[in-house]
């Protein structure tokens, strides 16, 4: 009787199967939802050490420094002997345990970082004392270093990229954690100097502890290292506009005329560019970020300005291609409605450069506005406008000049629609726009833009599109668009009575005698912009010899006053240093590096600092701001 | 005796076969479930677990031979005080056992560990053996069903008492032996009827499953039993069948909520929803899924399993050997495991039948009722059928003591086996 019962054990044992068998089939080839929840394959970046930066001469400027950062595995750590770790660490009992803490926090068994960033040397100094600490690992690293404590704002820096960039990236390249290029060249020449990221599969355990290749290593990619930037910065000359431009706030831009090649840039007051490069980089930030002279804004391409008389040159220029007026043509100060600053008479162009008279380019301006046969005046100043606006908009006015830096401010150019706008449709005329004549008015723009003009005047009628980078990693050349002779359509014969009159301007004009270099023919064209508030910014184009020009230059002081008085000096010395390698002007040289226009400076209300702050100082509140301004800023640069 | 001059002969060379294939891919896997790619793991290296299976299949060999050696009446003879030994070191462990895993139930003899449970599964099924088929046993007799359950029942309480309930569990397999050999179908229908009752409490409220058994009830009595049966005395007998039932899954969910350790309750919890505690309990079978799943059907090739390694499966080279099986080797290879070990189950019942001594049937039976009951539970564990029991797959799992006495159990049965011819009748 019991002997059928073989038979349910069978049924019983060949259900279990095939139920097994089924469930299986379906785990294993059905369903599709185990085969993508892999978790135990990591891809490990492999990030490349950057390109490094040079000078013109092959002068390093930025390189990496390998550092090391120290990790701790809470579970691993075996520590005899605290005290003596935190000695050989050099931190405090209360710093280890602090940090231990934190490290915990986040994993027993997961490496979590523990000090960052250490030297070479404090991490040769400490190698040997940690094989006696188990649980302690270093990943090596680097930093950005810097040769120089200068270009800060060229260079830019280079941070932890941001969730919102993370967001932002069209192609997905960036992880959290990486580091990208946020300013300067840094930024713009980022794909470049990043190289490639390789990456590395790798298999991990359950803790997220790697354990060895996935596939042999199959499908790593390897890392290729980042190109090396080839500036066309001229170290010394930089350095040497730095101190100069010490006690001042500003801009100086000095190009190669010929090639468009940026010799120097500086924007003051500056900051060391190794200030963004340490651990402290957002305590560092913060602090700039709020002094009231604003040593982040790169006035050198982002600052806009007024031009001033240095406009001049471009009105002349332009009138006389039109036809409007000769280099010969006389204009007396009658029915001008600004003065003039007295001088001798004057016989052309030349002579009004010379002079940078006033009554002389109203005259100017007026003609080239009017140089056409319309009756009415509103729509003939249109018309004059218009053919104005598009001479003048490609010595690169208004617009940018694609400098190889992020974020170059436009300018303004203004143009019909602009005061249309404003007045409406011939509701405008000459009356209207003539402080444009002499650099004032709606026009704005920046140190480039001035530094261009200069070296289109040296080249008498061309530029090439200013930029600091001549040959990337083993590329000699720069980018394409660099290469590219921008026309200005004023004609060859028309620059010599500015160039002349510039380089009189110098010899026996506006220009203060003091900037006169010895040997060397510099020619050069003041300009005062106007604030509404406080001194005048004292401005200065320039370029020299007058023959094959080496170098153009364009000054700004803040606050200086006339721009022959401030802007010229400066702009005089830095051509001798870069013509001739030395100064011979010594005392000349010393006084202009000590002078400070800083506490002419206009601090807008909202950047002073708040009242509380303050000393009590009743009778003169605003000096002690200033001082302690001062201060704060000499403490600031003179940081090595 | 000249008949007796080769061992092996008259041995079921297909059981041997089989074994032999289980052993080797079980070694294969445990490599590959404990290959680290950075340390190049050796296989023949006592420092891992490869190497020590390795080496326990070996010393296998030897008591595979010592068991051929050993004459068959031995085993029936000696079947009490083998038992009674077994239950001896099941006492032991209670007091000199080591704490391995929380659980009370290993003998340190030197380096190794000995787990006197494994054992102990074989005494009882000896001893099971030799009682059932005594001739004056009968199992409808309520005396011999009592000391045959004080048989399977006094091992079992010991190792609960020291904390392997997975192990202890096993002993419910005795079962199917005892069903084989007349036990009225009665118990074995309460013992499944009341697997189906305590995983159906787990899933529904007690509620709907007593609205469910009723309406069961009420079909069987309308439409099942024959009219001449649907009388007064039949309506009682399925109220009060029906009315227990009831009162049994209501029981399972005060049982689970109220009496169970809470790591038990968690294991059961997780059969129900892995997700519910994924980083805990049901991190074992969600990972042990993910990595049977991502097998897909030919596998990821030997050595190339990726979760399998490193621990996301815990105790994989052990209890979970079978997700590495699945991850490396795909649908194909499980379910050649799956057919290996079914063919092995169902040849041990067909030599068992064919067997002229009632002990060896018995005792056969005992053999494939319990690699069924390991095959279910370990193999069900593992693809999220069964609840997480730490019990191991025979011959594939890593450890000594599974090996050897499951290796032991088997052989046993075969050199009964191959005494066959020369066994006159049944008894």
């Amino acid at each position: 009787m019991s002997e059928n019962r073989k038979f349910f054990v069978y049924g019983l044992f060949v259900l279990v199967g095939i139920i097994y068998l089924i469930r299986l089939l379906y785990l294993q080839v059905l369903d599709n939802t185990y085969e993508t929840a892999s978790n135990s394959i990591r891809a490990i970046p492999d990030v490349p050490m950057r390109g490094q930066v040079y000078d013109r001469y092959g002068n390093l400027i930025v390189y990496n420094t390998l550092v090391y950062d120290l990790y701790v595995t809470p579970n691993k750590l075996k520590v005899a002997d605290t005290l003596a770790l935190c000695n050989a660490l050099s931190i405090t009992r209360a710093d280890f345990d602090s940090l231990m803490k934190a490290a915990k926090v986040y994993s027993r068994k997961k490496p979590s970082l523990f000090l960052r960033q250490l030297s070479k040397e404090d991490f040769a100094h400490i190698q040997d004392v940690l094989v006696d600490y188990p649980g302690f690992e270093y990943v090596k690293s680097s930093v950005r270093t810097y040769s120089a404590p200068t270009l800060a704002h060229a260079l830019g820096y280079v941070s932890e990229i941001s969730q919102k960039q993370l967001d932002a990236q069209e192609y997905p390249y960036y992880r959290q954690g990486d580091l990208m290029g946020q300013s300067g060249l840094e930024k713009f020449y980022e794909e470049y100097l990043r190289g490639q990221r390789g990456v590395r599969y790798v298999m991990q355990d359950v803790n997220g502890v790697a354990k060895g290749p996935w596939k042999g290593g199959e499908l790593d990619t390897i890392a290729q290292a980042g190109q090396n930037l080839y500036t066309s910065i001229d170290l010394e000359i930089q350095q040497y506009v730095d101190s100069l431009m010490q006690g001042k706030a500003g801009a100086v831009v000095a190009i190669e005329p010929s090639s468009g090649e940026v010799l120097a840039i500086t924007s003051a007051p500056s900051y060391d560019p190794a200030l963004f490069a340490t651990r402290d980089f957002s305590k560092n930030y913060a602090k700039l970020a709020l002094n009231p002279y604003r040593p982040l804004l790169n006035r050198a391409v982002m600052g806009s300005y007024r031009p001033g008389s240095t406009f001049k040159t471009v009105q002349a220029l332009v009138a006389m291609q039109e036809g409007a007026i000769s280099p010969g043509s006389i204009f007396s100060h009658a029915g001008a409605p600004m003065k003039c600053h007295g001088h001798g008479g004057l016989s052309g162009v030349h002579s009004a450069i010379q002079w940078s008279c006033n009554p002389y380019f109203y005259h100017v301006f007026r003609r080239m506005i009017y140089a056409n046969t319309e009756k009415n005046t509103f729509k003939a100043s249109a018309m004059g406008l218009r053919k104005w606006h598009d001479y003048t908009e490609k010595f690169g006015f208004g617009q940018k000049l694609g400098i190889d830096l992020p974020s170059e401010a436009l300018g303004k150019l203004p143009n019909v629609e602009f005061y249309d706008k404003w007045y409406g449709v011939n509701g405008w005329k000459f009356s209207n726009i003539y402080s444009l004549s002499i650099g004032e008015g709606e026009l704005l723009i920046t140190p480039l833009k001035l530094a261009n003009l200069a070296a289109t005047i040296a080249n008498r009628g061309w530029y090439i599109a200013p930029h600091l980078v001549k040959g990337i990693g083993k590329n000699d050349n720069p980018l394409p668009e660099f290469k590219q002779r921008h026309e200005t359509g004023v004609d060859r014969r028309y620059f010599e009575p500015v160039v002349d009159g510039m380089e009189m301007a110098v010899v026996r004009g506006t220009v203060s005698r003091g900037a006169i270099i010895p040997d060397i023919v510099m020619c050069g064209k003041t300009g005062t912009s106007q604030n509404k508030k406080g001194k005048d910014h004292s401005i200065f184009i320039a370029f020299a010899p007058k023959d094959n020009p080496k170098i153009a230059i364009a000054v700004f002081v803040e606050n200086a006053g006339f721009g022959g008085f401030a802007a010229a000096p400066v702009a005089s010395l830095v051509i001798e240093k870069y013509i001739k390698r030395h100064v011979d002007r010594k005392a000349y040289e010393q006084e202009w590096m000590n002078k400070n226009f800083l506490q002419n400076v206009i601090i807008p209300k909202s950047q002073l600092p708040k009242p509380k702050e303050q000393k009590p100082a009743p009778t003169k509140p605003e000096a002690t701001i200033v001082n302690r301004e001062k201060a704060a800023f000499n403490k600031l640069t003179e940081a090595p | 005796m000249a008949r007796n001059e080769h061992i092996t002969q008259n041995i079921d060379w297909l059981t041997v076969l089989i074994y032999a294939a289980c052993v080797t891919m079980g070694l294969f896997n445990v490599y590959a479930a404990v290959y680290n790619p950075e340390e190049q793991t050796k296989l023949f290296d006592l420092s891992n677990s490869a190497g020590r299976q390795l080496m326990f299949i070996g010393t296998g060999v030897f008591l595979i031979i010592a068991i051929l050696v050993i004459d068959h009446k031995f085993w029936e003879a000696f079947a009490p005080i083998i038992y009674g030994f077994c239950i001896f070191l099941l006492l032991a462990v209670l007091v000199i056992g080591s704490d391995i895993n929380g659980s009370k139930s290993w003998i340190k003899i030197g380096s190794f560990s000995l787990q006197p449970a494994e054992f102990a599964k074989l005494g009882t099924a000896l001893m099971i053996s030799k009682f059932v088929t005594q001739p004056n046993v009968n199992l409808t007799k309520f005396r011999d069903l009592l000391l045959t359950a004080g048989i399977i029942l006094l091992p079992m309480l010991l190792i609960i008492l020291s904390k392997e309930t997975g192990c202890a569990l096993v002993f419910a397999s005795f079962m199917v032996v005892l069903y084989r050999e007349g036990i009225p179908g009665i118990y074995p229908s309460i013992l499944l009827i009341s697997i189906t009752l305590f995983i159906l409490s787990l899933f529904f409220s007690p509620l709907y499953i007593s609205l469910g058994l009723v309406v069961l009830a009420i079909i069987i009595f309308r439409f099942v039993l024959p009219r001449y049966d649907r009388n007064r005395k039949t309506i009682i007998n399925l109220s009060v069948i029906f009315g227990a039932m009831m009162l049994f899954s209501a029981s399972v969910d005060f049982l689970i909520k109220n009496v169970l350790q809470p790591h038990h309750r968690k294991r059961i919890e997780v059969l129900i929803d892995p997700k519910a505690d994924p980083m805990g309990k049901g991190w074992n079978v969600i990972q042990s899924k993910i990595a049977i799943g991502s097998g897909r059907l030919w596998g990821k090739g030997f050595l190339d399993g990726t979760q399998t390694k490193f621990n996301f499966v815990p105790e994989q080279h052990t209890d979970f050997i079978f997700c590495t099986i699945g991850e490396e080797h795909g649908f194909v290879g499980s379910a050649a495991v799956v057919l290996l070990i079914l063919g092995l189950m169902c040849r041990l019942i067909f030599l068992a039948e064919r067997q002229r001594t009632r002990f060896a049937r018995a005792y056969g039976y005992c053999v494939a009722g319990i690699l069924f009951f390991h095959f279910l539970v370990n193999i069900g564990m593992t693809i999220g059928l069964m609840v997480v029991i730490g019990i191991p797959l025979p011959f594939f799992s890593y450890g000594g003591s599974s090996m050897w006495a499951f290796t032991i159990l088997l052989f046993i049965f075969l050199k009964l086996d191959a005494q066959r011819p020369f066994t006159l009748s049944r008894t």
